[in-house]
């Protein structure tokens, strides 16, 4: 292979299902309305099709959260033979399903990989709450959750919540800074025809929001929702049969640190530390180059720590940096989660953040294009998850 | 199991010994005897020496709060909400972390880097270690 691996893919084709809050669909069906959304979208057919992959995949889970397998999902699509298929549980981030399509393209395994997220989380846990019933406890937690579920720390909310008050103590980041960063999706959300909640929302609604696990209030939680998300990764020798490929600049997927929720020493040198540097290492493109960003917010605390692993200011100046929204609004120095992120879109697992990112790269966001759009960032991941990268046009 | 049962451990050979060492009223953690390193989540060989003589040895139950979150939604039958979830620092070796409840005191008066003691809470063969604040 010549070059970085990057220069030998590119995403051909983004699609969605519709996004809802207890659509009573099957994840199958969402995942069936994406995946045909986004072979369409490249300018292909399902015969083109060579490879599927899923993230996560059929894994025990609370209701709604895992979507089907993707044998399941390419039978519905009736593909063809493929050369290239499975699910991604492990990996960096909830992206590494679409950097595992990308490696398998580029290393020449297949041509038009299908890949795909889609959740019923809303229908599925429907007023349950989502923490309450887990399969893992029935007979007795093994890995990673046994030394967090006994305690109560029962869902990723809690996990983070422990992240920001220690970031609190350490930086003193008040509530009117933190809250910026719902204010400014919900603005966004507003001027994105598919986002789950669009009626705009004021920093004193999101003070008075309850709180869910202190720090962190109602409007700091992203949306469970019953949606799907679908990417085509191509072969960069395919280009000419495409409608509108968007390039892969850098993707930075290195992990470091030990595989816990809770074993992190400092708020923000989580998995995303790795995976920002090394998405840095493999491009000349600084953050001065980027001109929107689509940072993970399935907790707004996640954001501000990724706002500063990735070098876009200093330990402790996050909170600074989004006061306000001027600098993060469309039009403003770095617009973030443009489409309503995953606080107000609906959380779809870094794919609906990675969807709006190609929207943007194309110049096809309508009311919400940030105009000029060249170079396009996306992270994924809080604890240990975490994986970025950054998008352009063609060349 | 009862709704009083919170979601509890399976017991494996990886780290049975740590669900039950609040038997004996003390809590223990695997421990490198060749560097004196604690491990924990257990590993089976040392993560600083790479020594495989490894062995679970008491500590002293004594650590500090590293963080914490007050939780008010009610998630499980077996613990009332608010409830307190935090993560201690182990006083032998600060880069240890529990994540654990922490009990006996006030929701206004948990601070960062109160001084904490193991007390246990017993589900038949499990014990799972629970922080509360040293008596002054």
């Amino acid at each position: 292979m010549r070059g970085k691996w990057e220069d030998h893919v590119v995403i051909s084709g983004a699609g969605k299902s519709d996004f809802a809050r207890r659509s009573g669909r099957s994840e199958l069906d969402l995942a069936v309305q994406a995946s045909r959304d986004a072979i369409q979208d490249a300018g292909l057919t399902p015969a083109d099709i060579d490879g599927i992959i899923a993230w996560p995949g059929e894994i025990p889970a609370p209701m709604g959260f895992s979507g089907p397998a993707a044998l399941r999902v390419s039978d519905a699509l009736a593909l063809g033979e493929l050369t290239f298929h499975g699910s991604w549980t492990e990996g960096a981030s909830q992206l590494a399903g679409l950097f595992s399509a990308c490696h398998a393209v580029a290393a020449g395994v297949a041509k038009h990989v299908l890949v795909y997220r889609a959740t019923g989380e809303s229908s599925g846990q429907g007023g349950g709450g989502r923490s309450a019933v887990h399969p893992v406890d029935n007979n007795g937690i093994v890995g990673n959750f046994s030394w967090l579920r006994p305690f109560g720390a029962v869902s990723a909310a809690h996990w983070m919540a422990l992240m920001a008050t220690r970031y609190v103590h350490e930086y003193g980041l008040k509530p009117e800074q933190l809250g910026w960063v719902a204010v400014n999706n919900r603005a966004h959300a507003a001027l994105t025809p598919h986002a789950v909640y669009r009626d705009p929302i004021t920093i004193d609604d999101y003070l008075e929001s309850r709180v869910i696990t202190s720090p962190l209030r109602l409007y700091d939680c992203d949306v469970p929702s019953d949606a799907a998300v679908a990417f085509v990764v191509s072969a960069v020798d395919t280009v000419p049969d495409l409608r509108a490929p968007v390039r892969i600049e850098a993707v930075g997927s290195a992990y470091s640190g030990r595989p816990f929720w809770d074993q992190w020493t400092h708020p923000t040198h989580m998995a995303s530390h790795a995976a920002a540097k090394h998405m840095w290492s493999r491009t000349d493109l600084r953050q001065d180059d980027v001109d929107v960003a689509q940072l993970y917010d399935g907790f707004s605390f996640i954001l501000i720590a990724w706002l500063e692993a990735l070098g876009f200011c200093g330990p402790g100046e996050a909170g600074a940096f989004v006061e306000g929204g001027e600098r993060i609004r469309i039009g403003g120095q770095l617009p973030l989660n443009t489409g309503g992120g995953q606080l107000s879109g609906g959380r779809v697992h870094a794919h609906s953040l990675l969807y709006e990112s190609c929207v943007q790269i194309r110049g096809e966001a309508g009311a919400r294009q940030v105009q000029g759009a060249q170079v396009a960032l996306t992270s994924a991941g809080a604890g240990p998850l975490g994986g970025a990268v950054l998008l352009t046009p063609p060349r | 199991m009862t709704a009083l049962t919170p979601p509890l451990p399976r017991l494996t050979p990886e780290s049975d010994f740590y669900w039950t060492s609040g038997a004996t009223g003390t809590l223990s953690l695997l421990r490198c005897s060749a560097c004196g390193f604690y491990l924990h989540p257990p590993t089976p060989q040392c993560r600083a020496c790479g020594s495989a003589d490894v062995a679970p040895q008491p500590v002293s139950g004594r650590a500090t709060l590293f963080t914490f979150t007050v939780s008010y939604q009610q998630l499980l039958p077996s613990i009332p909400a608010p409830y307190v979830v935090g993560i201690v620092a182990l006083e032998e070796q600060d880069d240890v972390h529990i994540t654990t409840r922490i009990v006996g005191v006030d929701l206004d008066e948990v601070r960062i880097g109160m001084p904490l003691q193991v007390r246990f809470e017993q589900h038949d063969d499990v014990y799972l270690p629970l922080f509360a604040p040293v008596p002054a």
